[in-house]
């Protein structure tokens, strides 16, 4: 087994709700509420769950966007969150995130190669007489044009732009990037080449990702291993084939069994969820998803599970597995 | 055979925009059977949501245009009829849902008055008696606390809760069309499941014709009776659901097939489909699909093919094919 690259220890992460007319704390948003977990050097890790189950607070958290409520991440064994700023800028070239939407993540009045190149000159790791090179050189990298350097985000499409997105993290030959639901406003001709492109680019480099998804299908393919996320949580983790051939969570099943698939002769067995996500304001009391659990028992409402590895390093929090 | 609900015949709708004439339905003939589920599929920009708009008498003008052909809605051509009757048809005959549940409700208006609207208005009821009607519906589209509903207002609902009401009102008026515009993009999966589960059983209960217009290949798979392929405002393929996935024939059909990654089937790499698609102004007269086709002969570059049906009825719009007919 390779080396562990980020190890992140009961990350908590709360962000406080302010109300009445001090605007006083009165009460905690538990968007990351208490996750452990490690990512290799050179695996794709995924994250995996619904809208407001933390999978993109965990990410902003482990290089350190937000401040920890709780725990720490190291990073090959330097502890992130207790750096100084000074220690912490110099690590930033290492660690880069590549956000969703590649509409609001580029500045509309930056050239694209200003926008690519910028980091790298703040950092000082490059002469501005090579900076134009090295550009070009990224922007083939990433199957865009040289002749792009001079245009303006708004010149591109979405595809395009996203890979304007992953060459402004490249360029600063980055150990580990976070993946933001890279793919999610594509359409499927497109998706399918960045897709490529990001497991390319891990092999030629060695990169190690952090992949945050909601779309189960981009995520059983790009992954080594998958941990799915509610409310806050890590429910289970596992390698990419035995999570997808065994899933043991009921969520995870019930989540796995929702995706629509392309082939209208198979019939399945559906699990259909009833009701909604709880707010993670105030989540349920005992296991966070006895609420919506087609086989809740009594001690799921009152006792939280524990989160154990039931072999060969597949976690899950359950009280009935 | 059912008899036709909608047709659209040689349909076109072009938007004048400062770079010049964007033609988003370029000539698109199809129809709906009644009681039928026909999936629109296509990637953002290829008029799938312009021809529902259009069949609603709702594009914006300008810039937008219906400049020719015509949709035959029960007998009756919409783009001939005047404010006044297609009133009566929209949100009465044909309902519609979008996207976007939180922006479609009205935010400073109750559920409740939301719903009793269009019950009022196009079925004359009384107040009392669109009361509870809508309470009636509420409780169709499996929302439990009916009556503390209709006092809500849309931010006290969550994304699927709202896209339940907006359900609840485009089915008010039982109508015999409805048109569902991507009506799960925004949700989460397990809300997703709930909301096609939902769709699939007030079809049946009201057989009801479903336009259902989606870029998910799954979603198409799960609901569609018939599918209907669009790229660049041009219908390319169509064929009942089976056949479709069995037989793709068109090759940007089969790259879309070929390029979404599939649960339980893993693969080294995703095919991909190169290139983009096209700038939809000043399109020539070739197969808008022929730069990025990879058996794009030289007929592609110089003439549009036309969407022509084989033996069961499946059509397709590639010169690939052409040979094939004429045996």
């Amino acid at each position: 087994m390779s080396e562990p690259l980020i190890e992140v220890k009961n990350l908590k992460k709360y962000f406080p709700i302010r109300g009445g007319v001090l605007q006083r704390t009165i009460g905690y948003v538990k968007a990351v509420d208490g996750v452990t977990f490690t990512i290799n050097k050179g695996e794709t890790l995924s994250l995996v769950g619904e809208s407001g189950c933390g999978k993109s607070t965990v990410g902003r958290t482990i290089i350190r966007l937000y401040d920890k409520t709780d725990g720490e991440v190291f990073y090959k064994s330097i502890p992130i969150h207790s750096l100084k700023k000074s220690e912490l800028r110099k690590l930033r070239p290492k660690i880069q995130l590549v956000f969703q939407d590649p509409f609001s993540s580029l500045n509309p009045r930056l050239r694209v190669g200003d926008a690519i190149g910028e980091a790298l000159l703040d950092h000082g790791l490059i002469s501005k007489n090579e900076l134009r090179d090295k550009v070009i050189e990224t922007l083939e990298i990433c199957g865009l044009a040289p002749y792009h350097i001079d245009r303006y985000p708004h010149e591109f499409s979405g595809g395009q732009r996203q890979r304007i997105g992953i060459a402004r993290a490249l360029i600063l030959d980055p150990e580990f990037i976070v993946l933001d639901e890279p793919v999610s406003s594509l359409d499927v001709s497109i998706q399918a080449q960045i897709i490529n492109l990001l497991m390319d680019l891990q092999q030629q480099k060695g990169l190690t990702y952090l992949f945050i998804s909601h779309d189960l299908s981009v995520v059983e393919h790009i992954s080594t291993r998958v941990a799915v996320m509610y409310l806050g949580s890590i429910v289970e983790m596992a390698a990419r084939d035995e999570l997808f051939d065994h899933p043991l969570h009921p969520y995870t099943q019930a989540l796995l069994s929702a995706v629509p698939i392309p082939d209208p002769d198979l019939k399945r067995e559906r699990i259909i969820l009833e009701g909604d996500i709880p707010s993670p304001a105030n989540p349920p009391k005992g296991c966070k998803f006895h609420t919506r659990c087609p086989i809740a028992k009594d001690i799921c409402r009152e006792q939280i599970p524990e989160y154990k590895d039931v072999g060969g390093g597949h976690f899950v929090a359950c009280h009935l597995v | 055979m059912a008899k036709n609900i909608v047709e659209f015949r040689n349909l076109k709708t072009y938007f004048y925009t400062e770079e010049g004439v964007v033609k988003a339905v370029n000539d698109v003939s199809f129809s709906i059977r009644e009681g039928e589920t026909v999936c629109v599929v296509g990637e953002s920009g290829c008029g799938k949501s312009v021809t529902a708009l259009s069949l609603m008498r709702l594009i914006q003008s300008p810039p937008g245009k219906i400049e020719g052909g015509e949709i035959i809605f029960d007998g009756r051509d919409v783009l001939k009829l005047s404010e006044a009757e297609m009133r009566k048809i929209r949100g009465n005959e044909i309902g519609m849902i979008f996207q976007e549940p939180m922006t479609s409700l009205n935010p400073v208006l109750t559920i409740g008055e939301q719903l009793m609207e269009p019950l009022m208005v196009h079925k004359f009821m009384s107040k009392k008696e669109a009361w509870n009607k809508a309470i009636e519906l509420i409780k169709q589209v499996g929302i439990p606390r009916a009556e503390q509903i209709m006092t809500s207002y849309p931010h006290e609902l969550s994304g699927g809760m709202r896209q339940r009401i907006m359900i609840a009102i485009a089915l008010s008026c039982d109508p015999k069309l409805l048109i569902a515009d991507e009506p799960t993009t925004a949700l989460d999966v397990t809300i997703q499941a709930q909301i096609l589960d939902l769709l699939r059983k007030i079809k049946q209960e009201r057989n009801m014709a479903l336009m259902l217009i989606t870029h998910d290949l799954g979603i198409v798979a799960e609901m569609a009776d018939y599918v209907v392929v669009m790229y660049a405002g041009k219908v390319i393929e169509e064929a009942p659901v089976r056949e479709l996935f069995k037989n793709p024939k068109h090759p940007y059909t089969r790259g879309l097939l070929k390029a979404k990654p599939i649960i339980g089937k893993r693969q080294d790499k995703l095919y991909t489909i190169p290139g983009q698609v096209p700038n939809p102004i000043g399109l020539g007269n070739y197969c808008y699909f022929s730069d990025r086709c990879e058996y794009a002969m030289d007929i592609c570059r110089q003439k549009i093919p036309q969407l022509t049906a084989d033996e069961n009825g499946h059509k397709v719009a590639c010169w690939l094919y052409e040979g094939e007919w004429k045996k």
